[in-house]
């Protein structure tokens, strides 16, 4: 049967029209048309403008009428669309009062926050008409993506091993071999790559629309476009951005990524996206009307009294994200892309900045983070903070968790890094960050950290051990941007070396970084390219550079074969080994009864860990029948460090009768003796001891 | 837009001329709608499509949905590069049959 709503009641200028439905926001498909619905509480009118796919100039601009709002919503349904060829937005009016926090201007047509793919940007890189009265177009689009069986992987969380990416830096560069470099397209075709590396997770560095453009400008240094490169300023929330999608020129962007999560499921491996809900690209009074700040600013963003912009992000503005309405936006767009796209996991970009009040305060009871965290959509979906914000806040291991959230631990990142380079009397922190942080997440257990050494922001791993300080000319902020506290070393020489002694420690030292994340309780994650050491040559925040300081050089996949290799062998360890991924915290005691501590403390004499302020070793060694709180048994695992330069006699814990120690790993032994596949890992000839190279790591497994 | 159709033993070709997109897709699906009959076989030869938009690899998606739900076969021939990336990129292609000209699909079909 026919149904009634099927047909028009109203007419504007040739269009047929009827009272839409409030919800769901955004525009909607209905029969024979499609259902406009957006709200503000401070508009007092709303029209409705709709382009000709790429027209300067709009095809109408259809009111409102009075009787199609409710309470603050204005909906309307619009009969006979052609959905591909139209681009749609809104034209409000109200009060202009930016003491009140009121900046509505009726000459801007206004992005739909809730639009579903954006216009405007569609090839990356391409240079805008900066005319365009309308730069940012909302698109219709269909929700009509055939799954197939897929949905979410539910991966346990103590099971994953996160690979950070960004996805125009995996493919861009000319050595990738991909059909369409730089895109969802592009990640697909190394798959294989991901596959054969281990890792069952990538972490997409922002994918929601973003304006490449935003605050370009030419660097003094080296003449290049600089651009908002890694997007972290957000133009639409529910929008895949167009330019990261080779087929975004034909507006099939949102096919194109679910396209990407379909197969990655297949291949096992999930997709965390890192999410910007703390600000958006509109910027300060200064700033581009795009969508919020002309649709109802006083809600949206967080103003002083006299009604300038707060800056908790450090970016001009700040999301009112304990606001209800801003709240609900927030809500809505993750539910979209948990139902819609089967993402597996949120990491939120400065997490903090969600647990403020309206006026700054931090909350101890954050109703945002709280609903995200009882959400039935999101109900099996990870949720990652960065537990602090550019406002000063930092809530490493306090963050408000209720039992869901985990974080980036940055306590890690420091301990271990300082660790590395050798820094006296780290051991104990070290202890603590290999054990999963209890001393941070006492309750929450090891799964609450997110370990890594690092991360998009900061140095990558290569540059980690061949630089002291930043060189971050090239941003052309006269390398006073980025961090300081990069606790890093070059091993004796700043830069690229030719010496190869400089060189073979720093290929060291990276297998340590390695093997100390990967044999770590808690979740490991791995920056892109690490693997192959992959260089920014110093830069430490590279948020800016289209070009080799960001994209991966396909090349060091032959040339760094050695390092790729200890990674790939000490993953699939890691995946073979639960008494390394333990869901609860160790006790440091022998809870079952085996004869030895679930875990236990070592250094160059057994039973006898140096926790002096002078040490530079600790071993420590996993009890295998201890493994998932003794549900499981598993082998034993001993791990030495010695981030002493010298040489030492490591004296080894004695195994039960009939086991033997096996090695695994030894990163002071030349390749191929510094890794074996899991499975096949030699005897070793000693069993009482073993001889450790200074600033070397051995990991052995009982058999 | 052209549709020609012809019926090679008991398989349906139908042979598409011109862009397939919103204005155009509606059309080609009225075309084949009456040739989704129980267990049919159905061959569309795409070598004579330029363009193909999201509306016209819906299109596509449709026949396929609406055809295998009648226990029937369909295999395209002739995709241009471009369109068979398009395809691929977005997911249309792994749920075809393609084949590079219309005698591979006919041997193919029986």
């Amino acid at each position: 049967m026919e149904r009634i709503d099927a047909y028009p009641t109203h007419e504007y200028e040739g269009f047929k029209l009827r009272p839409g439905k409030p919800f769901p926001f955004g525009a909607t498909f209905v029969p024979g048309g499609v259902n406009f619905s957006i709200y503000s509480s401070h508009a007092s009118t709303c029209k409705l403008v709709l382009f000709d796919k790429g027209q300067p100039q709009p095809k109408v601009e259809i009111p409102f009428p009075e009787e199609f709002k409710i309470g603050d919503v204005f909906s309307m349904v619009v009969f006979g669309l052609e959905y591909e060829n139209i681009e749609y937005g809104y034209r409000l009016d109200g009060p202009f009062d930016p003491q009140q926090g009121h900046r509505f201007d009726q000459t801007k047509i206004l992005l739909d926050p809730y639009a579903k793919a954006i216009s405007g940007r569609d090839i990356w890189g391409k240079p805008p008409n900066w005319d365009n009265i309308f730069a940012h177009r909302s698109l219709l689009v269909y929700d009509d993506f055939d799954w197939d069986k897929d949905r979410p992987l539910e991966i346990p969380m103590e099971d994953m091993v996160i690979y950070e990416m960004h996805v125009r830096s995996f493919t861009r560069h000319p050595s990738s071999g991909v059909k369409f470099p730089g895109t969802f397209a592009g990640i697909r075709q190394k798959i294989p790559y991901l596959k054969e590396l281990g890792v069952n997770c990538i972490e997409l560095m922002p994918i929601y629309e973003f304006d490449e453009f935003e605050n370009s400008r030419t660097s003094p240094v080296t003449g290049e476009t600089l651009m908002n490169y890694w997007g972290y300023s957000t133009v639409g929330f529910f929008a895949p951005k167009s330019g990261l999608a080779a087929t975004g020129k034909m507006g099939m962007q949102v096919d194109e990524m679910k396209t990407l999560v379909k197969e990655l499921h297949r291949n096992g491996i999930e997709v965390f996206l890192d999410v910007v809900f703390n600000h958006t690209a509109e910027g300060n009074e200064n700033g581009p009307y795009i969508s919020f700040k002309g649709i109802d600013n006083k809600t949206y963003y967080m103003l002083t009294p006299e009604g300038y912009y707060f800056n908790f992000s450090g970016t001009g503005n700040t999301l009112n994200c304990n606001n209800p309405v801003v709240r609900n936006i927030v809500l809505d767009c993750l539910r979209y892309w948990a139902a819609e796209y089967h993402i597996d996991g949120f990491r939120f970009d400065l997490a903090s900045i969600l647990g403020r009040d309206p006026l700054g305060y931090p909350l101890s009871n954050p109703p945002l983070l709280e609903s995200l965290a009882f959400d039935p959509i999101l109900a099996k979906c990870k949720l990652i903070a960065e537990a602090w914000d550019a406002g000063g806040l930092y809530q490493v291991g306090s963050f408000p968790a209720y039992g869901r959230w985990a974080e980036w631990n940055g306590k890690f990142r420091d301990g271990i890094r300082n660790f590395l380079r050798g820094e006296p009397g780290k051991v104990g922190d070290v202890a603590q960050r290999i054990q999963g942080s209890p001393d941070l997440y006492a309750s929450r257990g090891p799964t609450a950290s997110i370990n890594f050494i690092t991360c998009h922001d900061g140095f990558t791993l290569y540059d980690l051990v061949a630089y002291n300080d930043k060189h971050n000319e090239a941003n052309g902020e006269g390398n006073q941007d980025g961090s300081n506290d990069n606790n890093s070393w070059n091993c004796g020489w700043e830069g690229p070396s030719t010496d190869p002694a400089v060189n073979a420690l720093r290929l060291r030292q990276m297998k340590n970084a390695a093997a100390m994340l990967l044999v770590s309780q808690g979740v490991p994650m791995i920056l892109m390219g690490d693997e192959i050491t992959r260089t920014q040559k110093g830069n430490n925040n590279t948020y800016c550079q289209d070009n080799e300081l960001n994209w991966l050089d396909w090349d060091l996949v032959n040339s760094q074969a050695e390092l790729l290799r200890f990674f790939q062998n000490l993953i699939r360890f890691r995946l073979a080994h639960p008494v390394l991924r333990n869901r609860w915290h160790l006790i440091n005691q022998d809870r079952i009864g085996s004869g030895y501590p679930d875990i236990s403390w070592h250094g160059t004499q057994a039973w006898n860990p140096d926790w002096s302020s002078s040490s530079r070793v600790l071993a420590f060694m996993l009890d295998g029948k201890h493994a998932r709180g003794g549900t499981l048994e598993d082998n034993s695992i001993y791990v030495g460090m010695n981030m002493h330069w010298d040489r030492l006699w490591f004296e080894l814990p004695r195994l039960p009768e009939g086991k033997n120690w096996h090695v695994l790993a030894n990163t002071g032994a030349p390749a191929p003796e510094d890794i074996w596949e899991t499975g096949c890992e030699p005897r070793l000839d000693q069993q009482d001891g073993i001889s450790l190279g200074g600033r070397s790591v051995v990991v052995l497994v009982s058999k | 837009m052209e549709v020609n159709k012809s019926l090679i033993q008991d398989v349906n070709v139908v042979e598409i001329t011109g862009d397939l997109d919103g204005s155009t897709a509606p059309n080609v699906q009225a075309e084949i709608i009456p040739l989704v009959t129980p267990e049919a076989k159905l061959i569309l030869d795409l070598s004579k499509v330029g363009y193909m938009s999201s509306s016209g690899l819906r299109m596509l998606l449709v026949t396929y949905r609406m055809i295998t739900g009648k226990s029937g076969k369909v295999i395209l021939v002739g995709l241009s590069e471009e369109i068979q990336d398009t395809m691929s990129m977005t997911g249309f292609l792994d749920f075809f049959t393609y084949l590079p000209t219309l005698d591979d699909a006919l041997k193919a079909i029986v």
